[in-house]
């Protein structure tokens, strides 16, 4: 599509972005597809935002925590092509024990983002938004927390790890993924949008997904499935078997790597490199070969 | 026969003692009271011996926690008004995070303590 030719060459020439993860999928084109099948299959991308924690105060790791996600919303409405879609990867909010409160925060969250000019948003809750009332408060603003969808050929697949306290998604729900996917031809291209990480990427910080592993072994038989994540606040690129997980950066403060100190204190803020570490991504689906190219963004000063 | 029937109840008399003086012998397996509270396991560092089994009583003084190991794959919930017991056997000596698993508010991330597991 030209619009996609138009913001490579913008993406190149300007230099935005960081390193460009290709996520190729090891599938081969499915040439033998009726025409009219490949015709609803193009290029096209769509961004992903995550870990906003709206309501947030805490100066020493980021003194500007209400103009962070303003900012991400502005980046994206500067985009020279807008994206398909854009989906919000949990922790909308930051976690509150008064109900009436987190429904404020819920709902000027809400208000944030309608001013992105791309209203086809897709939303999913973390455990700061949900555990507390089992995702209540974010399903009166936000509706269902799992759900699916399709677009230009891809199988979207919400699935909800956070509204259990306990991190589980549970058996109600996995049975409803088993049903999802058993519509699913084996070699779909499918990607999953979770909030915690599907595997155990590092269980002593509650960096996982309880029955993870139940999720994780209902996609092993497609053979095209990625996931994107977000809970841990920084990129992280990981594969199980032939899936691939790529966790997003946060936009109110970074983490720090995996089990790289004793405990996961937030990284402070560093004045002399103001939002360092906050960002969002752009993630290019590219039909043929199927493969996601992601570019980074900062979020900027 | 009588003779007989004291040397029975003599020899069951000493096994019995003999039993006794065994179970007197062996080390008291330990007990370790834990409390969870938010946000804070009371204590929060635990030290235990390699190989030897130990039990670990939790509480709960306000809402539903858990106790994860991960290193140790071993977990217990927390539930206010039951005392939980998780007993097993450090397999091996280091230094370790446990954590509560159950998302419990504000300081949920930060509710985490150390076992050290000594040779």
């Amino acid at each position: 599509m030209s619009g996609t030719i138009d913001r490579r060459a913008f993406l190149r020439l300007a230099g935005l972005g960081g390193a460009v993860f290709a996520s190729g999928l090891g599938c081969a084109a499915r040439s033998g597809e009726p025409m009219d099948q490949r015709a609803a299959e193009d290029d096209f991308y769509f961004v992903q935002l995550s870990d906003s924690h709206w309501g947030f105060q805490g100066p020493v790791v980021n003194p500007d925590a209400r103009g962070t996600l303003p900012k991400a919303v502005a980046e994206v409405n500067a985009l020279p092509v807008q994206p398909d879609f854009i989906v919000f990867t949990g922790d909308l909010t930051h976690t509150t024990d008064d109900p009436a409160e987190r429904r404020r925060r819920l709902g000027e969250f809400r208000d944030i983002v309608r001013g992105l000019k791309n209203q086809n948003i897709h939303f999913m809750p973390g455990e700061h938004d949900a555990s507390l009332d089992r995702g209540a408060a974010f399903g009166e603003y936000f509706g269902a927390t799992h759900y699916a969808f399709d677009h230009k050929g891809v199988h979207f697949i919400v699935l909800d790890n956070v509204s259990d306290p306990a991190a589980r998604i549970g058996e109600e729900q996995l049975a409803w993924l088993a049903a999802d996917l058993a519509r699913q031809p084996r070699d779909a291209r499918i990607v999953v949008f979770t909030h915690r990480p599907l595997f155990p990427l590092f269980p002593q910080w509650d960096w996982a997904t309880r029955d993870g592993d139940r999720a994780l072994a209902a996609l092993m038989p497609y053979s095209n499935v990625t996931v994107f994540y977000g809970h841990i606040h920084q990129e992280n690129h990981h594969r199980t078997a032939h899936i691939e997980h790529h966790s997003a950066h946060s936009l109110i403060f970074p983490l720090p790597a995996p089990g790289s100190q004793p405990r996961r204190d937030p990284v402070r803020w560093d004045p002399a490199h103001p939002y360092r570490g906050l960002g969002w991504r752009e993630v290019e689906a590219e039909a043929r070969p199927p493969a996601y190219a992601i570019t980074e963004f900062p979020v900027r000063s | 026969m009588p003779s007989r029937r004291r040397f029975i109840a003599g020899a069951a008399a000493a096994l019995a003692a003999g039993a006794a003086g065994l179970i007197a012998a062996a080390p008291a397996e330990p007990v370790i009271r834990v409390t969870a509270r938010r946000f804070v396991f009371l204590p929060n560092v635990l030290t235990l011996k390699l190989g030897a089994p130990a039990t670990l009583e939790f509480t709960s003084a306000d809402v539903v926690m858990g106790f994860s190991l991960p290193d140790f794959n071993v977990r217990t919930d927390i539930i206010p008004g039951q005392v939980s017991r998780l007993r097993f056997t450090p397999d091996k000596a280091g230094t370790f995070t446990f954590l509560c698993d159950i998302f419990c508010g504000d300081g949920h991330e930060g509710m985490n303590g150390t076992l050290h597991v000594v040779a």
